[in-house]
């Protein structure tokens, strides 16, 4: 991890988003496109993880045991494996997002002094 | 020293500390007051969280619940923790990036509608005193049971305390008192689950405990401890512990309802304001995802507990009753001890006194009775010293038990053995609280006029209480007593009044600052009077949550017949209402003030008149059978539609609003700008900076 650490929220400049300026508003775009893959994909594991192993396929799977163990599978997942899951999604979601918040920073922040040394120039 | 003394040092602690915490945390301003100046640790934060979601129920109410039902008890475990990730995933962020107060905050800006708002925090009051009525009942039975505070008295003081630092300290100083009652609820929930794992399986990791092997003392069998508890259950008669629906029975349909009352816990979890607003308490967007990952980190910890702690009650709850005599009739051949000793049949003239006396409060005995273990470390029998009359062979905690009407035995075949069984021949019953309780004697006359006479005369309260529905144990003594079934010290079982003292209370302090930045700012500043100074906003909340305070401690004091079918109402209302509106709110740019409001009332309304219809008027499950429970789902789903489909028709938000919701979806620009005919310019370039 070489990235700066983030400016403390305080000092962190504001800026109002700019819809004139087509590069910005589709780096927006890109970043709420890769948002929603990431929550998509981890909602799906959450649906088959509770929803599905822990309820819908509990029966089928409760014929196997949790290797090792006395737990039926099944069982394992209604009452144990969800939610064990559960907190590595949001862990998984909370690691991937501040790296893409990360990125889509820099490319903002590169977008903008380029802009800024255009406007420059022109002025 | 006895359970009481230890009880009342513990609880004396750790009142002194969160008011101590309070007093530290004190706030003059409103941003202080609700959201804790927005300066809390992700991992505090989630701390916070976790004490302010793990209420009364989850602590006392879930593993028993778990105990009694099984596999299906799953369906708690992980609706109350899969909700948390459609927070940290739908909602957690984006709010924050919003900034505001509080949840009817952001309904109402987002759909422009003071209606909207209004609706809103009618649902956010509702929901919340819903829930306070639980946590001040759990309240109630803690003190009755090991203080020996009549129930009104421990309310009270229950009631003082959280006036006191839920006013002094606003949010700020309930967080960090909430951080304190994290630990303590928590160490107090591991440390019978670990001692009673110890014994049972000689594991000290309670699930892995769970999922290993135990050996039988008189077979020298070993044999893995679900498959046991499985085999013991179906002998019972009570089914299987681990099937789903297979073998129990129920098939589809059980799946189903299943189903949907999971993922109404989920979704309703998602929408229940006072934990939505915990999110708008910290620093940034990251701080907030950080913070969904640390509760459901820490509530892991009681949440993956709470099946061995359920299991293994069930399992002695089952082997330690089923076949002891209650009242035992001198055995003529004597029994040997523990110590080699032979105690024989004394004959005594007078009747045998009843261990009804015998209910010392500390969990010894009356000076009079002594307890002895047999040469094979089997049965425990309770005797009188002077006499030596055997008296029991049930374990002592049935007795405390019995007093708080939490347990009762009936004899059906005036036998003198206790049966628990899931069939017609079960003799363990509760009587609950309310009218039932209060005819306990009447009861006991008749149920004894009935054996008594074979039938003739009297009445068989078996058959009273199982119309009632009030057959078997009352699940809430399953955690409080285990710790009394694993034969713990006292100071250990005076620490688990102190922890389920700390989930009540904390939950109830959030909710309660739910209750007043419902009324004191959605309702009187946002509504009411915009010109309301900072100095009457916060009087105003503090004043609210003083009546809030004793509207649910008379909630406490007179609990209503019907709470737990309003916590299943709040669930399935925040299901139908606030989740679908956040959602759509978010992550659709269509959806305007019409096809929401739309949307939300009939949520709300199809699923309030099938809950209340089904309640109290009987009607069938004609919705696919899903029961009350389950039903806010296709409120949900009827909400999410409705909104959906009228979006063609109907106006979209104004260039205002998707500005704002552009700027939400994003954390790096400027947050969005308070609705300004709203709000004094002053308040709104401060909460900009914020």
């Amino acid at each position: 991890m070489h990235d700066q650490p983030p400016a403390p929220p305080d000092q962190k400049p504001k800026r109002k988003i700019d819809y004139s300026n087509p590069i910005i508003v589709k780096s927006i775009q890109k970043y709420w496109e890769r948002n929603i893959r990431v929550m998509g994909i981890l909602l799906l594991i959450w649906a088959a993880a509770g929803l599905g192993c822990g309820i819908l396929f509990a029966d089928w799977l409760n014929q196997f045991n949790f290797p090792g163990t006395g737990y039926p599978l099944g069982f394992w997942f209604a009452q144990q494996g969800a939610i064990i899951i559960f907190v590595i999604i949001i862990l998984i979601y909370a690691l991937t997002m501040n790296k893409i918040d990360n990125l889509h920073k820099r490319e903002l922040d590169e977008l903008h002094t380029k802009s800024k040394n255009n406007d420059g120039g022109v002025v | 020293m006895n359970v009481m003394t230890w009880t009342y040092i513990f609880v004396g602690i750790t009142f002194t500390l969160y008011l101590f915490i309070a007093w530290r945390a004190r706030v003059k301003d409103t941003k202080g007051f609700y959201v804790a100046g927005r300066g809390i640790p992700a991992s505090a934060n989630g701390m916070a969280t976790a004490a302010d979601w793990m209420s009364a129920a989850s602590f006392i109410g879930m593993a028993g619940l778990i105990a009694t039902m099984g596999y299906a008890g799953g369906q708690y475990l992980m609706g109350w923790t899969g909700g948390f990730v459609l927070l940290a995933l739908l909602l957690a962020p984006y709010l924050r990036k919003f900034g505001h107060f509080t949840v009817p905050d952001f309904i109402g800006d987002r759909y422009s509608s003071d209606f909207a708002r209004l609706v809103a925090v009618i649902c956010a009051i509702f929901i919340s005193f819903t829930y306070v009525a639980g946590q001040m009942r759990g309240v109630g039975i803690v003190f009755s049971r090991f203080l020996e505070v009549p129930v009104t008295y421990g309310v009270i003081i229950g009631m003082i305390i959280v006036f006191i630092y839920a006013t002094l300290g606003g949010m700020k100083g309930i967080t960090w008192t909430q951080v304190a009652q994290f630990w303590i609820l928590i160490t107090a929930f591991l440390i019978p689950a670990i001692a009673i794992s110890i014994k049972l399986t000689g594991n000290p990791i309670p699930q892995l405990g769970l999922g290993s092997t135990i050996t039988d003392t008189t077979t020298q069998s070993s044999a893995f401890f679900l498959d046991k508890l499985n085999d013991i259950g179906s002998d019972l008669g009570f089914g299987s512990y681990t099937a789903a629906s297979g073998e129990s029975g129920g098939g589809f349909n059980k799946l189903l309802n299943m189903f949907c009352v999971a993922l109404v816990l989920m979704v309703g979890t998602a929408g229940l304001p006072h934990v939505i607003v915990r999110f708008y308490t910290v620093k940034n967007v990251k701080a907030a995802r950080w913070s969904a990952f640390w509760a459901l980190f820490f509530m892991a910890g009681l949440y993956l507990t709470a099946p061995s702690t359920a299991a293994f009650a069930r399992y002695y709850m089952l082997t330690t009753l089923n076949n002891r005599t209650y009242n035992v009739p001198l055995p003529p051949q004597g029994i040997t001890t523990d110590t080699g000793q032979t105690l024989k049949l004394i004959n005594d003239a007078d009747s045998i006194p009843r261990i009804a006396v015998d209910h010392g409060t500390d969990g010894s005995f009356a000076p009079e009775f002594t307890s002895f273990t047999t040469a094979a470390g089997q049965k425990r029998y309770i005797i009188h010293k002077t006499t030596g009359d055997i008296l029991s062979e049930l374990p002592h905690w049935f007795f405390n038990w019995e007093r708080t009407g939490l347990i009762a035995f009936f004899d059906g075949d005036n036998d003198g053995k206790l049966k628990y069984t899931g069939r017609e021949d079960n003799e363990i019953f509760r009587t609950g609280s309310g009218a039932i309780a209060a005819e306990l004697g009447t009861l006991r006359t008749n149920h004894q006029l009935w054996l008594d006479s074979n039938g003739q005369q009297g009445a068989d309260a078996r058959q009273i209480l199982t119309a009632k529905n009030l057959s078997g144990p009352d699940r809430d003594i399953i955690v409080l007593a285990t710790p009394e079934m694993a034969e713990l010290s006292n100071w250990i079982i005076a620490f688990i009044a102190a922890g389920a003292l700390a989930a009540a209370l904390s939950t109830a302090s959030g909710l309660l600052l739910v209750i007043s930045s419902s009324v004191a700012h959605d309702l009187y500043f946002r509504i009411l009077n915009n010109n309301a100074s900072e100095t009457s906003r916060l009087a105003v909340g503090r004043v609210t949550i003083g009546f809030a305070v004793v509207i649910a401690g008379l909630f406490g004091i007179y609990p209503p017949g019907f709470v737990s079918q309003v916590v299943a109402f709040a669930f399935g209302l925040a299901a139908a209402s606030f989740f679908p509106a956040i959602v759509l709110g978010i992550f659709s740019k269509r959806v305007g003030t019409t096809a929401a409001i739309t949307g939300m009332i009939a949520g709300i309304a199809f699923t309030a008149f099938y809950i209340i219809a089904a309640v109290y008027f009987k009607m069938p499950h004609w919705c696919f059978g899903i029961g009350p429970q389950g039903i806010g789902v296709v409120g949900m789903i009827i909400n999410f539609v409705l909104t959906l489909s009228l979006v063609p028709f109907t106006t979209g938000p104004n260039e205002k609003v998707q500005e704002m919701i552009a700027s939400i979806r994003e954390p790096e620009y400027e947050p969005p700008a308070v609705d300004l005919e709203h709000e004094p310019a002053s308040t709104a370039a401060d909460l900009i900076n914020a």
